[in-house]
């Protein structure tokens, strides 16, 4: 799949933005008492890498709020967590000091599509144009 | 049964290559063991007491005879502990008075999973290659995610069923693997569905129990439930819809997930599941939920909403196998009669191992892998080649994983059913007790999970021995007899007639005995949690006990009156009474558990 996720360095990142809008929210906020005018980035926060509550308010903020500014992850963002950030909606992370760029790059081209929708790509493989849902008699290396 | 698209496919080589890459990162020191943790646990790898354990999905339990016979490969090749890790296994449990662990099988789980336990991590790559050859994998058998669905193992087949379920939960497969969403929920989530009028997924046991079905209008939907679990805090779950169309069923539960993930506790590992935030929440999370749906249709452009050619598309692989809908059959029909001297025998096995089928010309077949010699649910590779075999002969090269740790074959003609009884007798999986004592659900327990507080497998072969007459099984009836190890309750003994349950007193193993469990099953009424009969038993005790509660059954029954309706006319006193009567142990009388109890896994049951 396309990459939407712009990866940042702990040491790159702008912790301190001036000039810009920003606003941080915490994990028990609703997204949809915000009043996000004007603000041109939100930083989601993870606690630990294992706490998901930030993937479903990036997901309400991109498609039932439609903020268009930059979603960024902050906290104990890891490799093998950048995939899903892309996907829920957000357009940047900020890595975890000990976290290896090239290798979380990689990981967000690893596949090509998914089956259900998401923040990025809202229709389900069933629903798109080019589904690759034909089925090939077992074993493998029938053509479809 | 469901055949992989190239999509699919190539999904599961993708997969299997990205856990490489992670394990390779985690070997290599770059990937820490704390954060490998939940990445291998959501492709099934859990780390147990001596070894890891592979979980491998089946989704709702349907595997075919070639995807067998690579399961049986990976028994016989992978299933193999180091001699090192063997001898550690074998000197600690020999301790605690297991003579065998056996290596080299898999075994079949109550969520329809098939599991191996010896295979060492360094090889777990080159075994989600090999799966993905047979189009399997380990994604979400565990994990703090929507884990595998679970059905009706008589999906599509049992003349009681008004809707199959089986494309909906592949549908729903589709949708919840690797949702991006939902990979780190306060705890795991499992999705049960039946289409049938008797509920044999024990769906009011799970985070989310669906039974399709067609309204007064004759449209087809789902009765939804939530908020069913086991584990410390039993809960039946609750009726969140009565009538959900079939086309909404992945947006609606977009709409549970999305609100449990955002209310669900994460404070407190024992009250994370969505059974507790339904409990403390009631309506309110109804009501959450609905919002949520609401906003989802309205707002978010209800892109899951399924459309009628998607359902047409998965339910074209449902249909019945075109071999067992021609009369005069492809599939060579072996007329083998039974000799007299089997009559008696092969009537018996007619009775309990055998279920009517939609198409009266075929037949269901369990086979019983509860039997002499072997723990519940495990199958050797030999016999997982046996069993492909057999799928192949007599089923369209289809078997299902049943919740009650057995194989069934769903599509054996009636004209063959001798043959299959003498070449099951031959394999020793033809054994009438399908519903009966010796058929009994039984977790790893303290010999191979780093859970358990003590030890399922020596009370399953203790119970297993002592009541080997099938006159005496039959004379006892239909009952349902559930092991767990610890309070995780992996064995289900919430459900059962009898429940045994381990739990640790000091160190040492002790079994609290309950009664009258019930899955929801029409044999046991509305589902509810049995209740413990008073304090528990060593381990020496157990099977005495078994004996007492089903003496005081056999002497004080009604005619025709099964263990169950006996326990709920008679009440638990008299069952107390004869129990308390077989005490003998003393307080230092149950084994000394080494190295257990480690709680900090926990998180991965």
């Amino acid at each position: 799949m396309s990459n939407t996720l712009t990866l940042i360095a702990a040491s790159a990142a702008d912790k301190r933005a001036t000039g810009i809008n920003v606003l941080q929210v915490g994990n028990d906020v609703d997204p949809r008492t915000l009043n996000l005018d004007g603000i041109e980035r939100i930083e989601l926060h993870f606690p630990k890498f294992t706490d998901g509550r930030a993937y479903s308010q990036a997901y309400l903020l991109r498609r039932r709020l439609g903020f268009k500014g930059d979603l960024r992850a902050t906290g104990d963002v890891l490799v093998d967590e950048v995939l899903q950030m892309q996907r829920s909606g957000f357009s940047s992370a900020v890595l975890r000091a000990d976290q290896n760029l090239a290798h979380a790059q990689a990981q967000l081209t690893r596949f090509a599509s998914f089956y259900q929708g998401d923040a990025s790509h809202p229709a389900p493989l069933f629903a798109s144009p080019v589904a690759a849902t034909s089925a090939t008699p077992t074993p493998a290396g029938a053509t479809a | 049964m469901y055949q992989y698209t190239d999509f699919d496919r190539q999904f599961i080589r993708n997969r299997a290559a990205q856990y490489r890459d992670q394990l390779q990162r985690n070997l290599r020191g770059e990937l820490s063991d704390d954060e490998f943790r939940p990445l291998r646990l959501q492709n099934g790898w859990y780390v147990q007491r001596y070894a890891p354990m592979l979980r491998v999905a089946v989704p709702y339990g349907e595997i075919s005879s070639r995807q067998l016979r690579v399961l049986a490969r990976i028994a016989r090749e992978f299933d193999q502990p180091s001699a090192e890790v063997y001898a550690a296994a074998v000197t600690t449990q020999a301790r605690l008075g297991t003579t065998h662990l056996p290596v080299g099988y898999g075994h079949f789980t109550t969520r329809q999973n098939v599991q191996f336990n010896w295979i060492p991590l360094d090889k777990s790559a080159d075994v989600m290659d090999l799966l993905a050859t047979a189009d399997l994998h380990g994604i979400q058998t565990s994990g703090n995610c929507i884990r595998n669905i679970t059905s009706d193992a008589l999906a599509g087949i049992a003349p009681d069923e008004a809707i199959d379920p089986r494309p909906y939960a592949e549908i729903m497969r589709q949708w919840s693997t690797l949702h991006p969403e939902f990979a780190f929920l306060p705890r795991k989530f499992k999705i049960a569905i039946t289409g049938a009028q008797e509920d044999r997924a024990a769906i009011a046991w799970h985070d989310v129990g669906l039974r399709v079905l067609k309204n007064a209008a004759g449209e087809v939907g789902f009765k939804v439930l939530a908020g069913g679990g086991m584990g410390r805090t039993p809960v039946i779950a609750t009726l969140i819809r009565e009538f959900l169309p079939w086309n909404q069923v992945l947006n609606y539960l977009e709409a549970v997930v999305r609100v449990y993930n955002r209310f669900g506790r994460r404070d407190n590992l024992y009250k994370a599941r969505i059974k507790i935030l339904i409990k403390a929440e009631g309506q309110r999370f109804i009501d959450e939920v609905e919002a949520e749906f609401a906003d989802i249709l309205a707002h978010d452009g209800a892109a899951h909403a399924i459309p009628a050619a998607e359902l047409a598309r998965v339910s074209k692989h449902f249909h019945p196998p075109a071999q067992v809908e021609q009369e005069q059959s492809a599939m060579d029909s072996v007329a083998t009669e039974v000799a007299p001297k089997d009559a008696a025998a092969y009537k018996r096995w007619l009775a309990q191992n055998v279920h009517a089928h939609k198409n009266p010309a075929l037949r269901a077949v369990t086979l019983s892998f509860k039997r002499l010699g072997f723990a519940p649910g495990d199958a050797t590779a030999e016999q997982l080649n046996a069993a492909a075999d057999l799928a192949d002969q007599f089923s369209a090269g289809e078997a299902r994983v049943t919740h009650e740790q057995n194989l069934l074959l769903p599509w054996v003609r009636a004209a063959d059913l001798p043959a299959l009884w003498y070449a099951a007798t031959a394999l020793g999986v033809a054994k009438a007790n399908i519903g009966l004592l010796t058929d009994m659900i039984t977790c790893p327990g303290g010999d191979l999970c780093s859970l358990a507080n003590a030890r399922s497998i020596p009370l399953a072969e203790a119970i297993t021995e002592r009541y080997q007459d099938l006159d005496e099984l039959f004379d006892i009836g239909p009952i349902d007899l559930h092991i767990s190890g610890c309070m995780n309750s992996c064995g289900h003994h919430h459900t059962g007639h009898i429940g045994v349950l381990g739990v640790d007193k000091d160190g040492r193993e002790w079994y609290q005995i309950s009664l009258g469990g019930s899955d929801g099953s029409t044999l046991s009424g509305d589902a509810v949690p049995s209740k413990v009969i008073g304090p528990s038993f060593a381990a020496s005790e157990v099977l005495d006990v078994v004996e007492a509660l089903i003496d005081t059954y056999r002497t004080q029954r009604l005619a025709g009156e099964n263990f169950i309706t006996s326990v709920r006319r008679l009440g638990l006193e008299p069952f107390k009474a004869a129990a308390n009567a077989v005490r003998h142990e003393t307080r230092e009388g149950g084994q000394v558990l080494h190295v257990h109890l480690d709680t900090a896994n926990i998180a991965t049951d």
